[in-house]
């Protein structure tokens, strides 16, 4: 039940955009991949997803295939929240009379059980992005793909919202690939940090963060300083 | 909301929190059964939901509808002047009195309205012909790439080909009967459909359809949950130069068509009238034939355009 990656490449005419990556995301595991923009991050993504297909190397994912979430929550604006989430639940077969029950469950768990009657636009940003886990957890898929779904939030929103991916995710165990640029995010989320180098993206460097770091704001600034530095360097090597 | 008392129980929380360890959150990273932490978190996005809560959005004001009125006033004042002291013949250039006048005479002998409602209902028939082939001829053509190069310049061409020119053909082919006007309605409004529905379908985002994907929607349900909902704006918009055109058309058709067993319309008002030289009639007949058209646009297509723009915060002001 494990996503294994082995040698993926994907190249979109002459210039290739992800090169020779390879790595197995065990079950339930939380895995940031952190990289500057315009390093392949949302293009391994969207492989994973079964989106784009790889032009060489193989993706194997579980049977039952990646929930997605989008960095604009992409929900459907004529659609109320609730019915965004029921959706979901209708493009995978259940039933109109269990579906009712469910979104409200799924609002209720990212604490929107009043806004169900809301459509997108009167939504804030980060009522949107929860709404969109919401949905991406009403898929009920083995495997939960996030493509920077914090990063046009406010950082006080974007805090809230890390804790709530937190408690999510250590209740409904899910494994989980969260594609960030950010550092700080990435340190505070994910067990393993994967670092992708820019054109071709490929992963330079991968840091296991053990439970103590998370909860030690010392040693997680440590961190985080060291992954910026390597993170850095990796940039500077485009400056020529 | 009862600020004072949830802050006390939160302050409460935090002193259980101190004495005792096992729900110390230093020691434990916050787990699923850690009912405080989760009910703090749920209370703290509230409260940030709550102050990021835009205001409704004001109702529209008076303002709406005194000034294109107002406006119309002063234009009919500027209009009345310039017949009283600006013309010496009133039958070539009758003011909105006499327009009025004349209106007054031709309702009353039952003329206005019997071509009101000979138009109107022809119109709205000829639309909903052109509606139900340009609709499927939309989805047909948004459906198959190849259909679309093939036929879809043609579309986009007959949409600028006058629909007037149809006429001469319609008689030869229909002589003067209704399904000369009924075709020629037909070539001027279906175009504008089935392209309005093209450019809909072209203007869906594509993270709809990567949704969509992404959710298993099969192709069918892709196009009946994401793309048409979606596509929805830009068919009403090709809905309403539909109607436009249409109008248009008709009026063209009833204005050279006349005779025969085509009945009496808004163009043969206006024809007779040229034929008679009565310019009164003729300003009343164009000013009928505006009517009509802001009738429709206000009382159908304005409303169904602002509910649908409104509920996707789309609507001017409903942003705001």
């Amino acid at each position: 039940m494990s996503i294994v990656i082995e040698n993926l490449s994907k190249d979109y005419g002459a210039a290739p955009v992800l090169s020779g990556i390879s790595t197995t995301i065990a079950e339930g595991e939380f895995v940031a991949v952190l990289g500057a923009s315009g390093c392949g991050k949302s293009t391994l993504l969207n492989v994973i997803a079964g989106l784009e297909p790889p032009s060489a190397g193989s993706v194997g994912v579980p049977a039952g295939g990646a929930a997605f979430m989008f960095q604009d929550a992409a929900l459907l604006p004529w659609l109320t929240a609730r019915a965004n989430v029921e959706l979901a639940l209708e493009l995978r077969g259940i039933p109109r009379a269990a579906r009712r029950a469910r979104a409200g469950e799924l609002l209720e768990l990212v604490h929107l059980a009043d806004a169900g009657a809301k459509r997108p636009h009167e939504l804030s940003g980060g009522m949107r992005q929860r709404a969109s886990l919401a949905r991406a957890l009403g898929q009920d898929r083995p495997v939960l793909l996030m493509d920077e779904p914090f990063a046009a939030l406010d950082a006080i929103t974007r805090d809230l919202l890390h804790d709530e991916l937190e408690r999510i995710w250590r209740a409904h165990r899910r494994t989980v690939l969260f594609v960030t640029h950010n550092v700080r995010e990435a340190v505070r989320l994910g067990q393993r940090v994967l670092l992708l180098s820019s054109r071709p993206g490929r992963i330079a460097a991968e840091w296991e963060i053990p439970g103590h770091v998370r909860t030690d704001p010392a040693a997680q600034a440590a961190l985080t300083r060291d992954i910026t530095q390597r993170l850095r360097e990796e940039i500077r090597h485009h400056a020529h | 909301m009862p600020t004072s008392i949830t802050s006390s129980t939160t302050i409460a929380r935090e002193r259980a929190r101190a004495t005792d360890p096992a729900t110390d959150p230093a020691a434990l990273p916050a787990g699923p059964d850690s009912r405080d932490a989760t009910d703090s978190l749920g209370e703290l996005e509230a409260g940030l939901d709550n102050l990021q809560d835009a205001p409704a959005a004001s109702r529209p004001t008076a303002g709406r509808f005194l000034l294109p009125l107002g406006t119309l006033a002063a234009l009919l004042s500027l209009w009345q002047l310039a017949a009283w002291f600006g013309s010496p013949r009133t039958d070539l250039f009758p003011g909105p009195l006499e327009v009025l006048g004349t209106a007054g005479a031709l309702a009353a002998d039952g003329r206005l309205a019997e071509a009101v409602a000979t138009s109107l209902q022809r119109g709205v028939l000829g639309f909903a012909l052109a509606l139900a082939i340009g609709t499927p001829l939309g989805l047909l053509l948004s459906a198959s790439t190849t259909l679309r190069r093939g036929l879809g310049p043609l579309v986009s061409g007959l949409q600028v080909l006058p629909s007037v020119a149809w006429v001469p053909a319609a008689i030869i082919w229909f002589g003067l009967t209704d399904a000369t006007v009924f075709f020629v309605v037909l070539m001027g409004a279906t175009p504008s459909i089935a392209n309005g529905f093209l450019s809909g379908v072209d203007l869906v985002p594509p993270q709809y359809r990567r949704l969509g994907t992404v959710l298993g929607a099969s192709r069918t349900q892709q196009l009946l949950r994401i793309v048409l909902p979606a596509a929805l704006p830009g068919y009403l918009a090709g809905l309403k130069q539909g109607w436009a055109f249409s109008w248009r058309s008709l009026m063209a058709a009833e204005i050279i068509a006349v005779g025969g067993s085509i009945g009496f319309g808004l163009g043969s008002l206006l024809q007779q009238g040229r034929d008679l030289s009565q310019m009164a009639v003729v300003v009343a007949a164009i000013l009928a034939i505006l009517a009509v058209g802001i009738a429709v646009e206000l009382l159908v297509f304005a409303p169904l355009e602002r509910r649908l723009l409104r509920r996707r915060g789309l609507a001017p002001g409903a942003g705001r």
